[in-house]
């Protein structure tokens, strides 16, 4: 096991797929020269050489646009979208084109690609440059939607992105980039449409996602001093989505909170939530709470955006309250 | 044979009936196309692009097997131009069972893999950075395959024009941009919304290319161009931006009348029909008619064929509604 930040277990795991496959090609702006600006992407251009990794013009829509024509044509392309706030500049793409050609087709073309982008506030950037659209993609049919929580999924789920047949969006939430964690060592995958308990729980289960998990888990903890026994599960794999798990745990402890980062409108909570009240309801104790961002664009200030975000007293306060 | 038959530029008999052959069955499959819309039996939409066969047909006949063709809804003919399915195209349309993709596309997605027609896109001006992207794949794998890529007049003012053309050019990319200026976006003329006279042509400059400006209902001028573009683009010379100047005969799409259009423009056009016009060229160049009658009587029977093929196609199988939205042929997207 090696101790690898996330930003370095993402260039871990293009590097582990770029060594394995001759056809996997990554492109994006700033991401080669440069090393991302996120710096996830560092001694990739170096290792792999300037026709594997390459810096594309500011163009979403020819960076998307290319991926899906050599995806169609025998790459396995990945590409960066620098935020995934700029999807929307190319949302066409994504959402019309990639998405659809497969099924439009009748199965004719295969779109093996991966689309990186870094996501999620926390980082002050204000409106355009923060927000969590993991339910943009899962709205889409024809994508899956992947968001890790620990340097070792950023590198696995990657990896397996990579080597998918479908169309892949990986969200690397920004304010994880940083943080450290183990990854094992040689060859390293992580199944897509796997959810992870992450912290058994009795009374309790708290669903998360990404930069959600770390906090839902420091939640969890100070519930425990409360007599509050919650468990965690890090739903990681929205598209496909493993419901198995998710409602395995919900049926154990009786109750469901979701903590999405997303404003509140048609999150992924809201999904799941629907899942467990057709599925499970009869195992229910109390209602399905959702602990979302409000519905607003993200504001800059640090302390609007640190209120405005599900926090982990924001998270405590809403299990306690609604446990009582 | 006679050099008569042959042109200056050295387009040589056989050619040219291959040429001709191909226009006069595209017609023949826009026509009837036409017939089946107004029978009820095309229920969704159709644009066809007659008049506008020589752009299509020339590329078809200069492009290699395993080019790749990407085109837009305006697309049956550079479809069948790469010799894809007649029957399955018209079954297609019909939303039959045996339609080129199940009935799951539609006329405005015409797509045969197989024959290298990577599809017909109907978000004006996607498909320009997704041949840029099978060029750069073409590219990186040394293939020698060569991208063509079907727009029209319209689409020069939209983004992904501009960001393709730049790609393909700072990538020397094997790919032809090819601009068919029919005159019109949907009812709108491109002159009245367009800050240049020439969409395309007057912007080649701006990507450090030749502007290349020519007659799109001349199928000799066409395949030169087109032979021209593509040999520059397969030595590795990289892109072109070809204006071809043409029109389409009907509206723009369904029934439309077109009554946007003044009658002595239509008129004009109409005296400029790309096939008429070829069949007189070539009778005059010493073709005899024992040789295009053939032709055309043929290529009736194809599309007859073809019609009854697709008529007779069961409608499209409810099992597709949910098939094919991932690579392992189905839809699950939970456990
Ligand atoms: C992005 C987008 N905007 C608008 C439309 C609606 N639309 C369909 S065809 C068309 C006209 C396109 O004109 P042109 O590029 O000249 O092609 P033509 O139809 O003449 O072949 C328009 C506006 C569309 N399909 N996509
Ligand atoms: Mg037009």
């Amino acid at each position: 096991m090696a101790q690898l930040t996330f930003r370095e277990a993402v260039a871990a795991g293009i590097a582990q797929e770029m060594e394995r496959d001759p056809l996997v090609y990554f492109i994006g702006e700033d991401v080669a020269a440069a090393g991302g600006v996120f710096k996830a992407t560092v001694g990739l251009l170096e290792r792999f050489g300037p026709e594997r990794v390459r810096d594309t013009p500011i163009s979403e829509q020819a960076i998307v646009g290319a991926a899906m024509g050599a995806a169609m044509t025998g790459l396995r392309p990945i590409v960066e979208i620098m935020f995934s706030d700029f999807l929307a500049t190319c949302w066409d793409m994504v959402a019309n084109q990639v998405a659809k050609t497969r099924y439009m087709t009748g199965g004719q073309v295969s779109l093996p690609l991966v689309i990186r982008t870094a996501n999620g506030g926390g980082t002050r950037f204000g409106a355009q440059h923060s927000q969590s659209l993991e339910n943009w993609a899962m709205a889409v049919p024809g994508l899956k939607v992947l968001a890790p929580s620990t340097p070792a999924d950023a590198k696995g789920l990657l990896a397996a992105a990579i080597r998918d047949p479908d169309p892949v969006l990986f969200f690397e939430q920004k304010s994880l980039y940083g943080t450290a964690g183990e990854v094992p060592d040689g060859e390293h995958l992580e199944p897509l449409g796997t959810a992870v308990i992450r912290r058994p729980g009795r009374d309790c289960t708290i669903v998360a996602l990404a930069a959600m998990v770390p906090k839902a888990l420091t939640a969890a903890d100070r519930l425990s001093g409360l007599d509050i026994d919650a468990g965690v599960v890090d739903v990681r794999s929205l598209v496909p989505l493993d419901t198995r798990t998710i409602l395995g745990e919900v049926r154990k402890t009786g109750r469901l909170f979701t903590v999405e980062e997303n404003p509140r409108l048609c999150g992924w909570g809201a999904e799941i939530a629907s899942i467990a009240a057709d599925e499970c309801f009869d195992d229910l104790d109390g209602p399905i709470v959702r602990i979302t961002t409000p519905h607003v664009p993200l504001p800059a200030a640090d302390v609007l955006e640190d209120a405005a975000m599900p926090s982990v007293d924001r998270i405590v306060n809403t299990v306690k309250g609604a446990m009582r | 044979m006679s050099t008569r038959t042959t042109t200056p530029s050295g387009i040589d008999r056989s050619t040219r009936l291959r040429l001709y052959r191909l226009m006069v069955e595209l017609r023949d499959f826009e026509q009837r196309a036409y017939e089946l819309f107004l029978e009820n039996l095309v229920r969704g939409t159709s644009h066809l692009a007659l008049g506008q066969e020589a752009i299509a047909a020339a590329f078809g006949v200069a492009m290699r097997e395993d080019d790749y063709t990407f085109c837009t809804y305006r697309g049956h003919g550079h479809t069948l131009a790469r010799g894809a399915s007649m029957a399955g195209a018209m079954a297609e349309l019909l939303g039959r069972a045996n339609g080129m993709m199940h009935g799951k596309g539609g006329s405005m997605h015409l797509t045969d893999v197989t024959h290298g027609a990577m599809g017909s896109y109907a978000i004006v001006g996607a498909h320009l950075p997704i041949a840029a992207g099978a060029a750069w794949s073409a590219q990186v794998r040394r293939s020698g395959q060569v991208s063509v890529c079907f727009f029209g007049d319209g689409t020069t003012n939209i983004g992904t024009f501009h960001e393709a053309l730049n790609l393909a050019v700072v990538w020397r990319l094997p790919i032809v941009f090819v601009c068919e200026n029919n005159q019109y976006m949907e009812y709108t003329p491109i002159r009245s919304v367009t800050a240049v006279e020439h969409p395309a042509a007057d912007r080649a400059s701006a990507y450090g290319l030749e502007p290349i400006l020519v007659d799109g209902n001349d199928a000799d001028v066409m395949y030169d161009t087109a032979v021209k573009a593509i040999g520059q683009a397969r030595t590795g010379k990289g892109p072109s931006l070809v204006e071809a100047l043409t029109y389409r005969h009907g509206g723009h799409s369904r029934a439309d009348p077109a009554r946007y259009r003044p009658e002595a423009e239509v008129r004009e056009w109409l005296g400029r029909d790309p096939v008429q016009r070829y069949r007189e060229r070539l009778l005059a160049a010493g073709i005899d008619e024992g040789a295009l009658a053939p032709i055309d009587s043929e290529a009736q029977a194809k599309v007859d064929q073809a019609t009854e093929e697709a008529r007779q196609g069961p409608p499209a199988a409810l099992e597709e509604i949910e098939a094919q939205v991932w690579a392992d042929g189905g839809s699950t997207w939970r456990n």
